[in-house]
């Protein structure tokens, strides 16, 4: 909080009070009405008809089924997109190579295109009628409106959740360290999990929570490839969805909470992320100062 | 040949820069030129038929013209959100701190389904503009809403930190010089946080132009009123008519694409106007 003491202490760098209480003011009613009544809302909603009716939405054969498939979803995701983000970092990170920009931002790129045509390009690359579909059918694989589809679509819009927290983290860290231990005999893989690793395992935790909230939570572009065969193919938000099209609006809620829970534990998590983040990134240069 | 001395420092480089290149390229690169060879294989003729439909260009109004009222409205309430934060101590700001990111953490379809409870007619909000005749669940200004509840992280988070580096210096010296606060506000503190607030609006743009989850609720649907450009791809892909599907995924690739190379060039402009690196 130093900024803040800085901003306080004079006149030249604060405003009359009556300007600081209507900005507070009408901060926090915007901030109520667009965020905090919605959240709350999902909450009610699903607790609106008791308990029981609660409990029996989340318990049914199709929800459990739906949270199995997105947890497979998620746990295939997320580690391949870890994998990449670390092995992308490391490549523009610690090298010096052309069209470095130019990768960053295709890296970027599923974060730019409508979830929607996440799903669609697998549909035309796996789809009956896509590049891959005669052959799939002739050896009858099913990718689209199977699982397979599923995990791709989330894996395409979870692909630059590590890689993007990781660069610029990495680009602030520099080279040193590494250069030291290599120079000190230290193997590629020695040098990754003993000095690289430590160094950044915060923001890795950050990108890979971030990248587990949007594997779990993806609409659009599961919505494309799932085909909404319940109870097979229907992840938890295609399970709200369903309900709430059949005017099940208390069970929809109730599924809709599990997300709900999972969003509050990421932010949560994430603010302790970025506490301790912010602590480490204060601490450094009296570190780097010692001998 | 420094560069070349130097990349041979580390280890892995062949192996992390080739992996990186096999996986986006299969993740991301083959499939989206899918697109591209679709589109090119259905002739220009069909591809104009499709995306001059006079429901696709209703939609192309309905998706732009919102997600820029809402890119404009984020802007605002982000930058004063974003002061608020970083100027003021109040009571429940770390709480709110760390809740401007709901939008990225709630899944869409959860946000969808709230924000129709909220405001339709019988909703905790919709009950009370009902009488007064303002419809917000299934007509356009219901996107707006939703919209608006996506976009706000985007413009909060991209001009936090910025404010939060501001030196006092700057305002003091403007202060010493006559100017009062409203004039070191929007003649000094506005111009330095202006790329980043461009930034943000530019962030909130592109993820409301392509986002589906949260408004499809409550949109209604309704056609040349209340569709928005992603239901149109998904109302075609529903009829198995690829191609059409295709020729409107290629006019939103195109704006996505120069929407994403407009925000790195804002990133950039950032980065150079207040030293700081992204």
């Amino acid at each position: 909080m130093s900024h803040l003491s800085r901003f306080e202490k004079s006149g030249a760098t604060t405003e009359p009070r009556w300007v600081k209480y209507t900005l507070v003011a009408l901060s926090l009613s915007f901030f109520g009405f667009f965020l905090l009544l919605p959240l709350i809302s999902v909450f009610v909603e699903a607790l609106k008809k008791g308990w029981d009716v609660y409990l029996s939405a989340v318990t049914e054969p199709d929800a459990v089924s739906a949270i199995k498939l997105t947890l497979i979803a998620a746990v295939i995701a997320v580690p391949l997109n870890l994998i990449f983000g670390v092995a992308a970092a490391w490549a523009i990170t610690k090298f010096d190579f052309k069209g470095k920009h130019l990768l960053i931002t295709l890296i970027d790129l599923p974060f730019s295109v409508s979830p929607v045509i996440a799903g669609l390009i697998y549909v035309l690359v796996f789809g009956a009628q896509g590049w891959l579909g005669p052959w799939l059918d002739s050896e009858n694989i099913k990718i689209i409106f199977a699982i397979p589809g599923i995990v791709l679509a989330t894996i395409f819009v979870t692909f630059p959740f590590v890689a993007r927290e990781l660069i610029p983290l990495m680009e602030a860290q520099g080279r040193e360290e590494e250069e030291a231990a290599t120079v000190l005999g230290a193997s590629g893989w020695q040098t990754f999990f003993k000095v690289t690793l430590p160094n950044i395992k915060w923001g890795l935790l950050y990108g890979v929570i971030l990248c587990n909230a949007r594997a779990m939570g993806e609409f659009g572009a599961v919505s494309v490839v799932s085909g909404h065969i319940r109870g097979y193919t229907n992840t938890i938000p295609l399970h709200v969805e369903i309900l709430y099209n059949e005017y099940n609006f208390a069970a929809s809620f109730a599924v809709a909470s599990i997300l709900a829970l999972l969003a509050l534990l990421t932010l949560a998590v994430k603010t302790y992320v970025e506490w301790r983040l912010r602590s480490e990134t204060h601490a450094e240069p009296l570190i780097e100062g010692q001998p | 040949m420094a560069t070349l001395s130097k990349n041979k420092i580390f280890p892995g480089f062949n192996l992390s820069l080739g992996y990186t290149l096999v996986y986006l390229s299969l993740i991301v690169l083959i499939p989206i030129s899918a697109v591209a060879f679709k589109a090119g294989s259905s002739g220009f003729d069909h591809f104009w038929d499709v995306v001059s439909a006079p429901r696709v260009v209703a939609s192309y109004q309905l998706s732009f013209g919102l997600s820029l009222i809402a890119g404009f409205i984020n802007a605002i309430f982000g930058l004063m959100l974003a002061w608020v934060l970083v100027r003021y101590n109040f009571l429940g700001k770390k709480f709110i701190d760390a809740l401007v990111d709901l939008p990225f953490a709630l899944p869409t379809a959860v946000t969808g389904i709230a924000l129709t409870a909220l405001y339709s007619k019988n909703g905790w909000i919709g009950q009370y503009l009902e009488p007064l005749g303002i419809k917000v669940a299934f007509t356009p200004l219901g996107i707006l809403i939703a919209l608006i509840f996506i976009g706000l992280p985007f413009v909060v988070r991209t001009v936090q930190p910025i404010l939060e580096d501001l030196e006092t210096e700057l305002e003091e010296a403007s202060a010493s010089l006559g100017a009062n606060r409203w004039q070191t506000f929007h003649l000094v503190i506005l111009p330095i946080l202006l790329p980043a607030l461009l930034t943000g609006f530019a962030l909130a743009f592109a993820r409301a132009v392509g986002e589906y989850g949260s408004v499809i609720f409550i949109a209604g649907n309704i056609p040349l009123v209340s569709e928005i450009t992603p239901l149109m791809i998904i109302t075609r892909l529903e009829q198995y008519d690829y191609s059409g599907a295709t020729a409107i995924a290629v006019v939103m690739l195109v704006i996505s694409l120069i929407l994403l190379f407009a925000i790195n060039a804002l990133q950039a402009w950032t980065a150079k106007r207040t030293g700081r690196s992204r």
